[in-house]
């Protein structure tokens, strides 16, 4: 069952990927980054330093939307530390639309106050450097994250991310019901981050911000490796 | 602390120990924890393993268990676990395994160290020692009460007004309106000082000068009271009030030394304190017939709820209700004894039971029994008593005291005998006593003279006093009947959680919490001849017999008061909603700051009922 959560990603010699990287980055904390390595994909997964990631963004797509927010938590399988949680808002290149508003429950005046990216720039390599991202849906994180980068330092960034979503969907392939079904009344499973954590048990949080989120998607995973894998499971077969 | 994590602050927040916090320790605490997940089945912490974790549960349950391997508490959401090791070494001292899969978040055990010293609820609420949390629980309530706290020297507003006991009748008569008082006391000053002898009261003027014509120069001394009940000026108000319920007296001198300090009246409590009890007592008193005293009844439960409101300890609301339904039986006796006219040959009105014990609520039936003089002769006396017990129990049953199921009321032949015929029971009882029979006669043991002859309980009671504790066969079947009700474990969730592991949804405060504990403490007070029927009364007498260990009847102690007051304040709650009052509890009526104490109470009437069937050489314990 641990073999198939792939991508063409997941074949990739991710340390071999990080020092030929490294030579090729000139900004001092993308090649820090590298530098740091990354796990051989036979490591197990109770060794790897993780990190939760998860960034609110003015929409989906990461050529046209900007990033609002960004929550971040370190964490390994044994525990994930509320003390080294990391939230940022930053300023968007674009305008706020009315309903991400309501949802992110940032203001106006937040936005305002905040500084660009590019400020925080220190802080988030630090978070980043020596840890495997953990995101519940890997077509927001990374490519805002690449696409970010490349404007304002002209690099890219590239790393495997372990996606919980990737996971749940691995784990439910047969989740959106046939016609008949549909017609006998079966309900699709899904696989969003709050449906998700129902299925382990894990409580509802009532706030809606990007640092509740990262710590959400790094209990799922525990929840997720405990249920289904084993903190054995080499992290190789579970990155994407 | 991060203001996105509020989510979490908030869970915290909600219990307790936590909900008392300050806002500096509870983002401390956030900021601290760390998070892990566990699935069911999962062993979280091992006996001795090292641990410098406090883990609080965000969601799921989590078994503890004891190093036997015996259950200790099933805990679920907002509840914690693991504190007891990271107060003593750092090893796990009951282990702990996820029964649901489980998100904890773990304190640091520097956090928790910091919460310990700097928080005094914290540090109450995460002792070691349940019993001491019991304690200060049980003490910081009775503080809260005025009557509780305030000494009877503050009710003394005047030197107390004295005479020789040579005085006459108009003499002493003169001094009382002079000085406005309704109580003289009466000096005997034949020795070098004078010395306290006796009392005369408004009312004994009244009923026993005034009825009877008496000349105005008859001697005081021949009319006053003697053998007076006094009250010490290091005494609490409440202690005063005590004893005058239970003895019917309305005066109490206030002794200091071999002075006597002042004296204090049924009237100065009742002005001091809305304690209507005593209140309704005299009202009971001045009522001419049972449909008087059938419309006073109205106001017993009223009376109770207003005691429970003013903080009232379980020891005083016992009282007043069981002094409350003695005075009913007294009066009831009286006009009884006014209709049939007076009884042919001396008696005692026995009160059994609750009532006995000063222990009585407002959910109750009457239990009682007569004592007839050895001279009573069944063919030509019963019938006199046969009728006036019918007319004390049927008036018991208009005042809301119900009949009793088990048929223990002086209306049965059987609990209507002379003397020797008692003293022949009591002495089958214990000589020769049979599990099946002392169950129904377990009652008898808790006795107290109401009316009449008191004398003659006495006597039963100085009989049981010197049998019992020699008879080791009585004492094993006793400590076996106490020990067929045990208490449950504790709760989960809204259910009560029983050893085993089982769940309940309700349970009955008295049979599984009150009842157990009279039954034990009876027990030991029968077996160092105690003469004291109240269950405080009698841990005090037990812990002067070394029986038990000063310690351990402080906790029963704790335990009866607590156990006794969460019923008191249940039935009160049902009163006031309109609804019977009843004693049976579900756990989510209860609040958590009762379920943490209750679950600790419970473990020392566990622990008080293994020493009682070690002690007692009692066996298995329950279906023996």
């Amino acid at each position: 069952m641990s073999s198939n959560i792939k991508s063409r990603n997941s074949r990739q010699n991710w340390p071999e990927n990080y020092r030929l990287l490294a030579e090729q980055a000139i900004d001092p904390r993308v090649r820090g980054f590298y530098q740091a390595g990354c796990p051989d994909p036979d490591t197990p997964i109770r060794e790897v330093p993780l990190l939760a990631l998860d960034f609110e963004t003015t929409g989906l797509d990461a050529e046209q939307h900007s990033i609002v927010s960004i929550g971040l938590v370190p964490f390994t399988l044994d525990g994930i530390q509320l003390g080294k949680v990391w939230h940022q808002v930053v300023r968007p290149k674009l305008p706020l639309h009315q309903t991400s508003i309501t949802i992110h429950g940032i203001t106006h005046t937040d936005i305002d106050q905040a500084p660009d990216l590019e400020e925080v720039l220190d802080p988030l390599f630090q978070h980043l450097t020596g840890r495997i991202p953990v995101v519940h849906y890997r077509n927001i994180e990374r490519p805002f994250l690449s696409v970010a980068l490349q404007w304002r330092l002209k690099e890219h960034l590239r790393f495997p991310v372990i996606d919980t979503m990737a996971i749940e969907a691995h784990l439910h392939p047969d989740r959106h019901p046939s016609r008949w079904q549909k017609l006998m009344g079966k309900q699709p499973t899904s696989i969003r981050l709050a449906d998700s954590r129902l299925r382990y048990g894990l409580p509802h949080y009532a706030g809606h911000n990007a640092l509740i989120d990262a710590i959400a998607t790094a209990e799922l995973l525990q929840a997720q490796i405990l249920h289904h894998f084993s903190p054995d499971t080499p992290i190789g077969d579970l990155w994407v | 602390m991060q203001a996105e994590l509020l989510d979490i602050r908030n869970h915290i927040a909600q219990y307790p120990p936590f909900d008392d916090l300050p806002e500096e320790l509870l983002e401390r605490i956030v900021s601290g924890i760390e998070v892990v997940y566990c699935r069911a089945g999962t062993q979280i912490l091992e006996l001795g393993q090292s641990n410098h974790w406090l883990h609080y549960i965000r969601s799921g349950a989590v078994e503890i268990f004891r190093r036997s391997g015996e259950l200790y508490n099933r805990v679920g959401e907002g509840e914690m676990f693991g504190q007891f090791g990271l107060m003593m070494n750092k090893k796990v001292r009951f282990p702990a395994k996820a029964i649901e899969d489980s998100l904890i978040y773990k304190i640091p055990d520097e956090v928790f160290q910091y919460l310990w010293e700097q928080d005094e609820n914290f540090a109450d609420f995460v002792e070691i020692e349940d019993r001491s949390r019991l304690r200060s629980a049980v003490s910081r309530r009775e503080k809260s009460n005025e009557l509780m706290m305030a000494k009877v020297t503050r009710l003394i507003s005047r030197e107390p007004i004295c005479a020789p006991t040579t005085v006459r009748l108009q003499e002493a008569a003169r001094i009382m309106t002079e000085n406005g008082v309704s109580a003289l006391l009466l000096m005997d000053e034949t020795g070098e000082r004078p010395k306290l002898k006796g009392i005369i009261t408004d009312r004994d003027l009244r009923t026993r000068a005034v009825t009877h014509a008496l000349a105005s120069e008859t001697p005081i001394s021949e009319i006053m009271t003697e053998g007076l009940i006094t009250v010490s000026a290091r005494s609490f108000i409440f202690e005063a009030m005590l004893i005058m319920l239970h003895n019917n007296v309305h005066h109490l001198p206030v002794i200091e030394g071999d002075e006597v300090r002042g004296v204090v009246a049924l009237s100065d409590i009742v002005k001091y304190e809305s304690q209507s009890s005593l209140f309704l007592v005299s009202n009971i008193y001045q009522q001419k017939h049972v449909k008087g005293l059938k419309k006073v009844s109205k106001d017993v439960r009223d009376s109770f709820v207003r005691m429970v409101n003013e903080d009232a300890n379980s020891h005083m609301v016992g009282s007043a209700m069981a002094g409350i339904g003695r005075s009913f039986s007294q009066k009831l006796l009286e006009l009884g004894e006014e209709e049939l006219g007076p009884p042919p040959v001396p008696y005692c009105f026995m009160a059994l039971g609750s009532m006995a014990r000063d222990e009585q609520l407002v959910v109750t039936d009457q239990d009682n029994a007569m004592i007839l003089d050895d001279s009573f002769i069944p063919e030509e006396h019963d019938e006199y008593f046969l009728a006036l017990a019918k007319f004390v129990s049927d008036g018991l049953a208009e005042c809301g005291y119900t009949y009793c199921t088990g048929d223990i009321m002086a209306t049965n032949p059987k609990w209507r005998q002379p003397l020797k015929v008692w003293k022949q029971y009591f002495t089958q009882w214990i000589d020769s006593p049979n599990g099946e029979t002392l169950l129904n006669s377990n009652i008898f043991f808790d006795l107290d003279g109401i009316h009449g002859q008191t004398e003659l309980a006495e006597q039963l009671k100085t009989l049981i006093a010197e049998k019992a504790s020699n008879s080791q066969r009585f004492l094993t079947l006793l400590a076996r009947n106490a020990l067929n009700r045990t208490p449950p474990l504790g709760f989960f969730r809204t259910f009560v959680l029983e050893e085993d592991g089982k769940h309940q949804k309700t349970f009955n405060l008295k049979r599984r919490g009150t009842a157990p504990l009279s039954d034990l403490i009876r027990v030991h007070a029968l077996a160092c001849g105690a003469r004291s029927q109240n269950s405080f009364e009698r841990l005090r007498d037990i812990a002067k017999t070394k029986l038990l260990m000063e310690d351990d009847a402080s906790n029963l102690r704790d335990a009866l008061e607590f156990i006794s007051i969460v019923r008191i304040r249940h039935q009160a709650l049902a009163i006031e909603e309109g609804r019977e009052p009843d004693n049976n509890v579900r756990p989510e009526d209860l609040s958590p700051f009762e379920r943490s104490h209750l679950k600790d109470a419970f473990q020392v009437v566990s622990n008080a009922q293994k020493f009682l069937r070690f002690r007692y050489n009692a066996g298995g314990g329950r279906n023996v």
